[in-house]
């Protein structure tokens, strides 16, 4: 028994599915329907594969006007719609209930325009990340927003989880760099915010859009900042045997002016269990970071030294500075293999709460001491320039109670984020794993604001529900939706 | 007269919201009074002024935060990040010049208008360093989102529809910034000489390059010559490269000259601040587009409404001041009908504001959308009345 609960599928659509699906079928003479379970149980979760629950069926829609009629029938049959990019969400924000049809983005796959002198993209949102960056490459530029993931994540799962990376502490998140969409309603009706210019007259529907994990519309179509790449970057990794130390030399780099495109954290867990894994020789040290900056030969040895000096005069245990490709390669190759490392290790479940630069190394020590109270180990990896934590909780999925036990350490840790400051999620996204910690971080108004504008574009509640919201608090609208 | 209201803390604020719901009222928001112009004629029972509701309540320079009660002026921002070597990288224009207001512009304002400057293009618009707000909605009570950490996907992004909204869907009490290093050294490369189209396509190549330019624009018309300006920051050293590269990657045999020091700064704040356009008479439009599309914008823009203009954001923002008719305005909207992106009328007559769309009249999907949230926020109509009408259902205009 896991612990976040689903509600109860709706029994009066499950009794029409083959009407619906018929439905379906009618409104996509040009495409099938999804719905032997063979099929559908492939769309059963996402990355938080805990959780899974097969859709009554699947559309794969090829344009906008497909994603209207799909919208428009499920709107008049009063059938929930589940959109779905590439399914690697951690918070189970694709995961499909049995009432719910799921509306996947696989075959949205086109790059529809390249515009280097005015630099944006527009694709249809099924691409994936890094196809983004493949399409302008050779042009020499590049789309910002980088996740770790970006080879599989669709840009459409981007934009709904407002997505972030590595390099995000100099070139924003992917709301930051999100000019456009096309946006499909919950009744079929096709709208476009934004576009090819920037900001716009009016509320920011455009930024209201980004993150909304699913929940206002469905998006088909992007205009993407694209940017020109820097001349270079190198890495600096710098070990300390404190993790207070640590902290203190992010709080004075970020201090001294210089903006490094990434600064990444590791904790021995972590450093250990990578080295072990990539071979990437990583020193013996309780802390570690890597701190990546950008520019011309010149411009990079600069920031280098000025880094070096910074970290020279906390005493640090290890500072290997990278002069090569080479030795970048090896710098980065430990931490970039960290989820797969930790993977290799045990189950783990990763937790994505954001606190204030300024509390990092009071939290990593709480952390430890949950860590002892529930008697669980925990690895921390994360993004420590802008405070996006990346707790790995360790257990054993196959040990009756574990994952629970992982659950209630996890919702210990975002609650202390949040305490300090911070907040739920950084960048995975509620979906449904955080749904009922909510409150933790926002008041019942707070919420209620939230769930008013929800109605202005869902008032049926039809789109992704049970999702973001906690349960109890939003079961009044998601009841009284109507269903014919 | 109406009666003005000027409450020192949060709870003082709902409490208004809570008396103008109950007794069917409502008020025009206002803090240091400087951009009352843009927008509607706001026709209000009363007025809240913001200013007593002031002063910085977080900074932590380390964690690149800011959180500012809203009433805070933007001068006393500016001082305190100042002195830790920092700044709030928008760069907001200052709209005292565009309307002789008087008064210190406050960091409310700035959000509400999602004030940026020329800085737009490479660190992002207010709404991008905006992170965090606290407001009193419609019905009275205090709604947060958001926070003071710069990496936040909890919930929907209300910070986001906040930034831009003129205060229509709320007061906002508390407002928060992720904020950025100040550089060490500033300068701009002039061009003299270059044709409209000739500028946009050698600021499209600077954009372009990895020089990482933080200012482009063009004056057609200074000193009976063009001048094209490229911004760069950062390091001593690294300027000294980046305004070589520059050079070398833009220019074949125009006059170039270097621009540093005071002189620089001035000439920036001319640029944002629009100092050249305050003719009261005439009416002054603010335009953003795609850059490549600016030079025929402009052209038509001349040749429909014979006016001044000058280019911000690389040609993606165009100035443009002329004679305060009806016709011109309409001309405008006519010629935008043509491209994407949108036109505002900043200045004008309120003759001229009564008879067109100030704002760029929306699709009515938008706008239905854009109305219902409204509704949802304040649904006894308290905040703001008439500021955005023109945008409503159907656009008009
Ligand atoms: C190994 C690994 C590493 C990761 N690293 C990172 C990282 O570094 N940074 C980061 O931010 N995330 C990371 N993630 C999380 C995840 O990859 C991102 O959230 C990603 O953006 C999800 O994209 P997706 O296409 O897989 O979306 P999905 O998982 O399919 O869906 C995500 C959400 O988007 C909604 N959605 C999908 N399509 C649409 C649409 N067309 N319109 C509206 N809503 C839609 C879904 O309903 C769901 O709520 C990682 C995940 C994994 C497995």
């Amino acid at each position: 028994m896991s612990t976040i609960i689903m509600p109860e599928p709706d029994l009066a659509i499950l009794d029409r599915r083959d009407e619906i699906i018929a439905a379906l079928e009618r409104a996509l003479p040009e495409n099938n329907v999804i719905s032997e379970l063979a099929e559908t149980i492939a769309y059963e979760c996402d990355g938080l594969s805990a959780y899974r629950c097969p859709p009554l069926a699947v559309v794969l829609p090829r344009n906008t006007q497909e994603v209207a009629a799909i919208m428009r029938t499920c709107y008049e049959l009063g059938v929930p719609v589940v959109p779905r990019g590439a399914g690697t969400s951690l918070a189970g924000g694709a995961l499909p209930t049995a009432d719910s049809i799921i509306l996947g983005t696989a075959r949205l796959n086109q790059h529809l325009d390249i515009d280097i002198p005015n630099r944006f993209i527009r694709v249809q949102t099924g691409v994936t990340n890094l196809s983004v960056t493949g399409a302008v490459e050779d042009q020499n530029f590049f789309y910002a927003p980088d996740p770790s993931s970006q080879l599989a994540c669709a840009i459409a799962g981007n934009i709904a989880m407002n997505s972030g990376g590595a390099h995000c502490l100099k070139y924003g998140v992917t709301t930051n760099n999100l000019m456009g969409v096309t946006l499909v309603q919950a009744d079929g009706e096709i709208i476009t915010l934004g576009g090819e210019h920037l900001d716009t007259d009016g509320y920011d529907l455009l930024g209201l859009i980004c993150g909304s994990e699913g929940q206002l519309g469905i998006v088909t179509e992007a205009v993407l900042r694209i940017l020109p790449k820097p001349e270079g970057a190198r890495p600096i990794l710098i070990g300390f045997d404190e993790p207070e130390t640590a902290g203190q030399c992010v709080a004075d780099i970020i201090k001294s002016g210089i903006l490094p495109v990434a600064i990444e954290y590791m904790d021995r867990l972590i450093i250990q269990v990578t080295d072990k894994f990539s071979g990437a020789g990583y020193p013996d040290v309780e802390a570690l970071l890597i701190v990546e900056v950008e520019g011309s030969e010149a411009e990079i040895d600069q920031q280098l030294e000025k880094i070096s000096a910074i970290a020279n005069k906390l005493n640090p245990a290890a500072l290997r500075q990278s002069h090569s490709e080479e030795e970048s390669a090896m710098i980065w190759k430990g931490r970039k293999s960290a989820f797969g490392a930790v993977g290799q290790l045990n189950d783990y479940m990763c937790l994505d709460g954001t606190v204030p630069v300024s509390k990092l190394s009071d939290v990593l020590k709480a952390i430890g001491e949950l860590s002892k109270k529930h008697d669980m180990q925990v690895g921390n990896v994360f993004h420590a320039g802008d405070g996006n934590m990346h707790p790995l909780i360790l257990y054993d999925a196959n040990k009756l109670g574990d994952l629970e036990r992982a659950e209630a350490f996890g919702a210990d840790i975002l609650r202390l984020c949040v305490e300090v400051g911070g907040c739920l999620t950084g960048e995975h996204g509620v979906g449904i794993e955080k749904r009922d910690l909510m409150g933790v971080q926002y008041t019942g108004t707070d919420l209620e604001a939230q769930m008013s504008v929800k109605d202005c574009f869902d008032p049926n509640w039809l789109l992704n529900p049970a999702k973001v919201f906690p349960l109890a608090l939003s079961a009044a609208r998601r009841n009284r939706a109507v269903r014919p | 007269m109406t009666e003005i209201l000027s409450p020192d803390n949060e709870q003082a604020v709902s409490q208004i919201i809570l008396d103008c719901k109950a007794n069917n009222q409502s008020v025009k928001i206002t803090s240091g009074g400087t951009r009352s112009g843009l927008g509607g004629t706001v026709q209000a029972t009363k007025t809240l002024s913001l200013k007593s509701l002031s002063g910085i309540t977080l900074y932590e320079p380390a964690a690149l935060t800011l959180v500012a009660k809203s009433g805070t002026t933007y001068k006393e921002i500016q001082t305190t990040l100042a002195a830790e070597g920092q700044r709030l990288a928008f760069e907001p224009m200052d709209h005292r010049s565009i309307y002789t207001s008087q008064g210190e512009p406050t960091i409310g304002g700035i959000v509400a208008g999602n004030i940026s400057g020329s800085r737009r293009i490479q660190s992002g618009a207010c709404r991008d360093a905006f992170i965090g707000v606290r407001y009193i909605c419609g019905h009275g009570e205090v709604v947060k989102n958001g926070g003071r950490v710069m990496k936040n996907v909890t919930g929907l992004d209300l910070v986001k529809l906040m930034a831009g909204s003129y205060g229509t869907l709320g007061v906002m009490t508390e407002v928060s910034f992720k904020v950025l290093p100040a550089p060490e050294r500033q300068a701009t490369l002039l061009i003299a000489g270059l044709s409209v189209e000739q500028a946009v396509n050698a600021m499209s190549k600077a954009l372009g390059s990895p020089f990482e330019v933080t200012g482009v624009a063009h004056l057609p018309n200074n000193q009976d010559t063009s001048h094209t300006l490229l911004r760069v920051e950062g390091f001593d050293s690294q300027v000294t490269y980046r305004l070589d590269k520059l050079r070398a990657l833009l220019v074949t045999n125009q006059d170039v000259k270097i621009i540093e020091g005071s002189k620089h700064e001035d000439l920036w704040q001319t640029i944002r601040n629009v100092d050249i356009y305050n003719d009261q008479a005439k009416q002054l439009w603010r335009i953003s587009v795609k850059p490549s599309d600016a030079v025929i914008i402009a052209q038509q823009l001349r040749e429909k409404t014979n006016a001044d203009l000058y280019f911000d954001w690389g040609g993606g923002l165009i100035w443009a001041q002329m004679d305060d008719q009806l016709t011109n305005a309409q001309s405008v909207r006519q010629i935008m009908t043509g491209f994407g992106g949108f036109a505002t009328l900043v200045r004008a007559s309120a003759t001229t504001k009564s008879k067109i769309s100030v704002f760029q009249p929306q699709a009515s999907g938008v706008a239905k959308l854009s109305a219902l949230i409204r509704q949802k926020s304040d649904p006894s109509g308290i905040f703001n009345p008439n500021l955005l009408t023109s945008m409503n259902l159907n656009g008009g205009g």
